[in-house]
């Protein structure tokens, strides 16, 4: 930091605003809950609200919406980083979903849980009466996104109304719900995902290993390597797994999640690879935003992340 | 003057030293907003193969001659399906340089609020002129709501040179004419620069086209403008957001810790100063600022720290942390322009409101609409009855409790505030204050 200029980097900026975000929300609602799913933009959420409560410990629970087609690294990378925080976790079950009769499983070779977990996620929120939800999405990532609030309005039956926004000015955050409403959070708005990687490099951050280059049982599906080791992603006869040395750009649901084929295997090299790739993270890797134009509008007004 | 300089595209630098540059745009497809800001994330490889072929494909599934760079920006199926920017769009790119964040705003005056929300965090803005054109009733909207937000840099591009083949003389008569009109308001620092969005000339390197023309490419210009002394760092203000009390800890060390958490509005704060609390008035020390790493040794905006004081004293969320020779004004009543925001109803004198203000929040009363701005001809009606959606006024406000307040032009972060309306929790107004009793 160059102290005669009172400059910040960009790191500096973009931690100062999402921490003074977090405390907001943890000032102004009365059960705010942090969404965690063990992958790299919620572990650094985490690490930004330790940081803005600290010495005192986070003032909130973490909650996991579980499809249960989990990549196993991730679980025991989440149950490693809650007990080591010290914080509650909340697990949201589709699976319990599913059996309640909540939601009906998808049929077919390309079922995902995908969409099943915004059921899972609203019955969670209205059980816990939680009113604010913060969640590790990034305008960078998607256009419906770059539209998002950092606080963001959502109705009784969860919804997100694009063309009804409350404007948002300065760092003036209009927190106020009726009963039965929330909010959804996202203090990462303004980072880019080269931004939260040179953020974990600087602060150390632990990040489950499918992250880094490794050896995995894969098949190619709609121009995507898909996880042939666990079966959630209903692999057919007709599409051979074979062995390939990838990493995951994003850790989502096993079912629809792609790897990419990387020897990146350090951080430095993760870096390098991401500050050249040419390709979106969502686009390379996530099934579920490849349906339309609109998919991931269409979602989130549902009360999807 | 500058020699030939190159600005720098390489694509985003990683692991160095930083800062951020945040700018708004404001107009329309007409103006070449939309391919400006095309140009600006293709040339520095922040457009990503998945997203260009994307709009490529639905481009050629809408039967349009070029790639619709609109695409882009318009994130909204309505947006999409009406060809029009209907919000504010936020975009990232960076150079080895800078992180840039583009709050991308529609230009029609039904949007004036989303280009309000834009320009209210903005360090810069863009107003985009058609060097056919000139300047129209648009442009000057624009640099009216940018001065009224008080971004403290501000872009004439005039755009689509190539046009009026880069006629030195069009684009001078542009410049004679918005610096006279700029006279009546109160710009900081005003920059002319000529381009085509199309082509690129002047967007990223300076253009062999128009080689009487002397100054630097926009890209060049928005990596190089010096905003660091932007901000107020003479007027401590630190609005308390929250209190850290790690109540239950084993450890004795934190048994006694209490801290006041908040991000520093102005001013430069360090341990030993002197400061003094409001609402109550007392004097006190600071001993530590904790930062997002452990103690640190001075904090200044938009820095979120955490200050432990040397005394006792009751502070709770919404107090303020300022002076004791430099206090902002302690006040219930105040002078304030206002962007009315919403459909629902209108803004009208005894009008019952919510205000935020930095972390208070409070009933407030409207006691009079004092006049409305024609935010074209900058024409005071002063008969207005009300205050519309998009329309803007000076009001007077009164405040059930005191706030701690400076005037919009000395601290953005302490002279802004929304108002909310109680009965549908909607975010119906910005304000700037210029003036409190």
């Amino acid at each position: 930091m160059q102290r005669c200029d009172y400059l910040l980097s960009q790191l500096d900026v973009l931690e100062a605003e999402s921490v003074h975000i977090i405390r907001e929300v943890a000032a102004e609602f009365e059960r705010p809950v942090l969404l965690f799913s063990g992958g790299k933009d919620s572990i650094v959420m985490l690490h930004l609200a330790r940081k803005a409560f600290a010495p005192a410990p986070i003032p909130f629970p973490v909650m996991h919406v579980d499809t249960g087609h989990n990549f196993p690294e991730v679980i025991e990378f989440r149950d490693g980083t809650v007990a080591r925080m010290g914080v509650r976790l909340v697990v949201a079950s589709v699976q319990e979903s599913i059996d309640r009769g909540r939601v009906v499983e998808e049929t077919g070779r390309r079922a995902s849980r995908n969409r099943l977990q915004t059921t899972t996620l609203l019955d969670a929120i209205e059980e816990h009466r939680f009113d604010a939800a913060f969640g590790g999405a990034r305008r960078d990532e998607e256009k419906a996104r770059a539209k998002e609030r950092v606080v963001s309005f959502r109705d009784e039956f969860g919804q997100w109304d694009p063309k009804n926004q409350r404007p948002e000015l300065w760092n003036l955050y209009n927190t106020r719900i009726r009963q039965g409403e929330h909010v959804r959070v996202f203090p990462l708005s303004n980072w880019t995902e080269l931004d939260i990687w040179d953020y974990i490099r600087r602060e150390g951050l632990e990040l489950p290993p499918i992250y880094f280059a490794h050896t995995r049982l894969v098949f190619e599906r709609d121009g995507m390597l898909l996880d042939a080791e666990t079966t959630f992603a209903n692999r057919g006869d007709d599409e051979p797994a074979f062995e390939a040395t990838v990493r995951y750009r994003t850790v989502g649901d096993a079912s629809c999640t792609g790897a990419v084929k990387s020897n990146a295997a350090t951080l430095e090299q993760v870096i390098e690879e991401i500050a050249a790739t040419r390709v979106t993270e969502r686009g390379q890797t996530r099934a579920d935003d490849r349906s339309s134009e609109a998919a991931m509008e269409d979602r989130k007004k549902e009360g999807y992340f | 003057m500058p020699a030939q300089e190159t600005a720098q595209t390489a694509g985003p630098a990683t692991g160095h030293q930083m800062d951020i540059l945040r700018f708004a745009t404001a107009g329309s497809v007409d103006d070449g907003k939309s391919t400006l800001i095309g140009r600006l994330l293709f040339d520095s490889k922040s457009i990503f193969e998945d997203q260009l072929e994307s709009v490529e494909r639905t481009s050629v599934d809408r039967g349009e001659e070029y790639t619709n760079l609109a695409l882009l920006t318009d994130g909204l199926r309505a947006e999409r399906e009406q060809g029009i920017t209907i919000d504010v769009a936020y975009r990232y790119f960076a150079t080895p340089r800078r992180k840039f964040i583009i709050a991308d705003t529609p230009g029609h005056i039904q949007y004036t609020r989303n280009m309000v929300t834009g320009a209210s965090t903005a360090d810069l803005a863009i107003v985009l002129v058609d060097a056919r054109k000139g300047i129209l009733e648009q442009s000057r909207r624009h640099a009216f709501l940018t001065t009224l937000l008080k971004v403290p840099h501000l872009v004439v591009a005039v755009n689509k040179m190539d046009l009026v083949g880069y006629d030195r003389g069009t684009f001078e008569r542009i410049v004679d004419e918005f610096t006279a009109f700029a006279t009546k308001l109160e710009v900081a620092d005003l920059t002319f620069i000529p381009i085509s969005a199309l082509h690129g000339d002047n967007v990223v390197d300076r253009s062999p086209n128009m080689p009487w023309y002397k100054g630097t490419s926009l890209l060049h210009h928005l990596e190089h403008v010096h905003i660091a002394s932007d901000r107020n760092l003479i007027d401590v203000r630190f609005p308390v957001q929250y209190v850290i009390r790690p109540h239950a800890s084993t450890d004795p060390e934190l048994h006694d810790y209490r801290g006041y958490a908040g991000q520093v509005a102005g001013g430069v704060l360090k341990p030993g100063d002197e400061v003094v609390h409001l609402p109550s008035g007392l004097t006190t020390t600071i001993t530590h600022i904790d930062g997002p790493n452990g103690p640190v040794e001075e904090a200044f905006p938009p820095m979120s720290v955490t200050l432990r004081l040397a005394d006792d004293i009751d502070i709770s969320r919404g107090d303020m942390i300022a002076r004791p020779n430099n206090r902002p004004e302690v006040a219930q009543d105040l002078d304030a322009m206002v962007c009315w925001m919403t459909p629902d109803r209108q803004l009208t004198p005894r009008m019952k409101v919510v205000i935020k203000h930095t972390t208070r929040t409070a009933r407030a009363m409207v006691k009079e609409l004092n006049y409305r701005l024609d935010v074209n001809t900058l024409h005071r009606d002063e008969n207005a009855p009300a205050l519309g959606l998009n329309e803007i006024g000076r009001i007077s406000l009164r405040v059930t409790q005191p706030l701690f307040v400076d005037d919009y032009a000395r601290n953005r972060m302490t002279g802004g505030f929304i108002l909310i309306d109680e009965s549908t929790n909607n975010t119906v107004a910005a304000g700037m204050i210029v003036g409190a009793r």
